[in-house]
């Protein structure tokens, strides 16, 4: 971090007009593709400024998607930790219920509102890439709602491994194309994906599933995903008539986790905390790109990335197939660089204790994903006094986990 | 005039356009790559574009991504590519070289670098993928400041209101993409690149060389009518994924053939 940065006077202004955070994002493709994003942006534009757009985009959340979901105290967590907490500390902790959308995750918010750009922009069909299936089975699931053609890159090993959601997709109408190229995992389906736009730039909408990629994509997916902050913050004030201390939330590309931070950014009493994944820990195999990572260009924006000293992209490994990616969203970077968000990684093995702690505490299975930023939750509220509230983002249900949960317990199925 | 002024003049004195061969550095290893290069000269090419290996090459299709993969995968470094092109430069004085890749690789250790690293190894001009102009603040002022040409792609989804950002900081010579898709699968029709060439000429005075899709001496024939340059590479590179270490023959033998279609071609047109 530098004192030498200039900050504007809302953290919530950015990006230029050029899809810049401070240093980080940017429009960096193959020139095929920037007419394309260059019109992308105008329709953008047009759209947020038409009361229409919004109002179609709201009805959608409510009545399809199931919002607002709730903000949920929980009590028996919180007790636990105040259990093994000095007497007077133990921060209260509120989840924000992003689980219980329509396909169990953050990700339906901004697969809607990229469906509405697509039908704006007069294109048929969208492609995504997905590595866990996730943002897969959300994009299928607009497409089947706004009868566009569908196809998901999914990297090979990955077909494999999610075997459930690859026959949600297909049940869903959509053609779930395995990739064979790179480490066949997620950096590689976006690849492929990339590639498969800049051949069909006429027809095709490039549904892309995190805030990162040439803007204006880190942009407009952090305002789909706005709608989890702003919902929090209406829900905390009525429940306890302020604002929250702390929220801390998942980070892989980091799209759940933006759209959480965002509308609290001006909020200098509301401290944020990013959690990475460490997979087996930063001096092993991670997905850790700010703790282990260095500025970079890959998949259309300069961002933290991991990535060797020649700028080969280096493999990520959680055991969370939605964090395993090298990079992460541009804003998080520049989040970082000027300290507003804290950052901090999360191990496997600590992920895998919070997903069984949170099932018998509370009843609810999390997302591995979702599972890094319970653990932090569990880390960082016994210091602080009783009487501060923690908001987590549990970003998404726990049912695809199981079988790579059992596998890593050692239990047969 | 420099190198690539030079040459493509000479070309144009010949009454053919010149014939750009491409083929990823390191493919399949830093110790093959000095025969393929002298291969492809020996073959007739005119200029010789080499590849910078990067591991997420999302601009190409699956030759030259393959080649990519083989080349970082027997071990290729950046420093092994700029002694490739410093030999290079030692054993061919007057042969135009130029390195196209993606800017992760280019940029990770700052623009003055490579651009000082370009310099020092006789690389005559740089094609950077993945930066369009809107974020050529960085690498094309430190090329240009090292007399080293950015050359820029203008590609069939480039349209007139762009077309002058795109000239605008272009030099050694303008590379016109001839499809909207990956390098080495689709081929464009000939008649959407005569029209795509005759619009760029209109727009500018550096040579345009035409790339993507170009697989055949009949093919680079028919773009040599049109075109100051014609871009081969993933048939290339298919060679030298066939044959390995001991393609430089057959990559000779490939690139005869294209110069021979161009030289005729040219002897047609005089005749």
């Amino acid at each position: 971090m530098t004192d030498t940065i200039a900050l504007p006077n809302s953290l919530r202004s950015q990006p230029d007009a050029n899809g810049h955070f401070g240093a980080f994002g940017g429009r960096y493709v193959a020139e095929t593709l920037m007419p394309l994003i260059l019109e992308l942006e105008k329709v953008y534009n047009a759209a947020k400024a038409d009361p229409a757009f919004d109002a179609e985009m709201a009805e959608l959340l409510r009545t399809y998607v199931g919002r607002p979901n709730p903000l949920y105290y929980a009590g028996r967590l919180t007790e636990a930790l105040r259990a093994k907490a000095e007497p007077g500390k133990g921060a209260k902790i509120y989840l924000k219920r992003e689980e219980l959308n329509h396909t169990g995750a953050h990700k339906i918010n901004n697969c809607i509102g990229q469906a509405l750009l697509a039908r704006r922009m007069g294109k048929k069909k969208v492609i995504a890439e997905t590595g866990a299936g996730q943002h897969g089975v959300a994009t299928a699931t607009v497409a089947a709602l706004f009868g566009l053609e569908c196809k998901i890159f999914m990297g090979a090993k990955d077909v494999e491994r999610q075997k459930p959601n690859v026959f949600r997709m297909k049940l869903l109408g959509a053609e779930v194309i395995p990739v064979h190229s790179g480490s066949s995992t997620l950096k590689d389906s976006m690849n492929d994906a990339l590639r498969h736009w800049v051949s069909n730039v006429h027809d095709t909408f490039y549904i892309i599933g995190t805030a990162a990629g040439p803007h204006p994509y880190p942009e407009l997916v952090r305002d789909f995903q706005s709608v989890i902050g702003k919902e929090t913050r209406a829900q905390m004030l009525e429940a306890e008539g302020r604002l929250p201390d702390m929220l801390i939330a998942p980070v892989g590309g980091g799209s759940n986790a933006i759209g959480m931070f965002h509308p609290f950014l001006d909020d200098p009493e509301v401290a944020m905390i990013g959690v990475e994944a460490a997979g087996e820990g930063l001096t092993g195999k991670h997905a850790a790109s700010l703790a282990g990572g260095a500025s970079g260009i890959l998949h259309g924006n300069r961002t933290y990335l991991l990535q060797d000293e020649d700028g080969q992209i280096t493999e990520a490994h959680s055991i969370s197939a939605g964090l395993d990616y090298p990079g992460i969203g541009p804003e998080h970077s520049w989040l970082h660089e000027i300290g507003r968000v804290k950052y901090m990684p999360i191990k496997d093995d600590e992920a895998l204790e919070s997903f069984q702690s949170l099932s018998r505490l509370e009843g609810i299975i999390p997302a591995l994903e979702s599972a890094h930023a319970i653990a932090a939750a569990e880390q960082v509220a016994p210091a602080l006094d009783a009487d501060k509230i923690i908001v987590v983002n549990l970003s998404g249900r726990g049912d695809k986990d199981i079988f790579t949960v059992a596998d890593a317990l050692g239990v047969e199925m | 005039m420099d190198r690539l002024s030079t040459r493509f003049a000479a070309c144009k004195a010949q009454g053919r356009a010149a014939l750009i061969t491409f083929v990823t550095a390191g493919d399949p290893d830093v110790a093959s790559t000095p025969a393929i290069l002298d291969a492809l000269v020996a073959g007739g090419a005119d200029i010789i574009e080499l590849g910078m290996p990067f591991t997420d090459p999302m601009a190409d299709g699956p030759a030259i991504e393959l080649a990519n993969l083989r080349s970082l995968g027997s071990g290729t470094k950046t420093k092994d590519i700029f002694a490739i092109a410093a030999d290079f430069r030692a054993r061919h004085p007057d042969t135009p070289l130029i390195l196209m890749g993606y800017a992760n690789p280019m940029l990770v250790r700052g623009a003055n670098w490579f651009a000082d690293q370009c310099k020092a190894a006789g690389i005559d001009g740089v094609i950077c993928v993945d930066v369009p102009p809107e974020e050529d603040a960085e690498i094309g002022p430190a090329l240009r400041a090292a007399s080293v040409h950015p050359v820029r792609l203008a590609t069939p989804t480039t349209d007139a209101q762009r077309l002058p950002a795109v000239l605008e900081g272009a030099s050694g010579f303008l590379y016109h993409v001839a499809v909207a898709g990956v390098t080495g699968k689709q081929q464009a029709a000939q008649s959407s690149i005569e029209i795509a060439v005759a619009r760029l000429k209109a727009a500018t005075d550096l040579p345009v060389a035409v790339g993507f899709g170009v697989r055949t001496p009949e093919q680079a024939a028919a773009i040599g009518r049109v075109a100051d340059g014609v871009v081969v590479g993933s048939a290339i590179v298919d060679i030298v994924g066939s044959h390995g270490d001991a393609a430089a023959p057959f990559v000779q033998e490939f690139v005869a053939a294209l110069r021979g279609a161009l030289t005729h071609q040219a002897q047609e047109t005089a005749a």
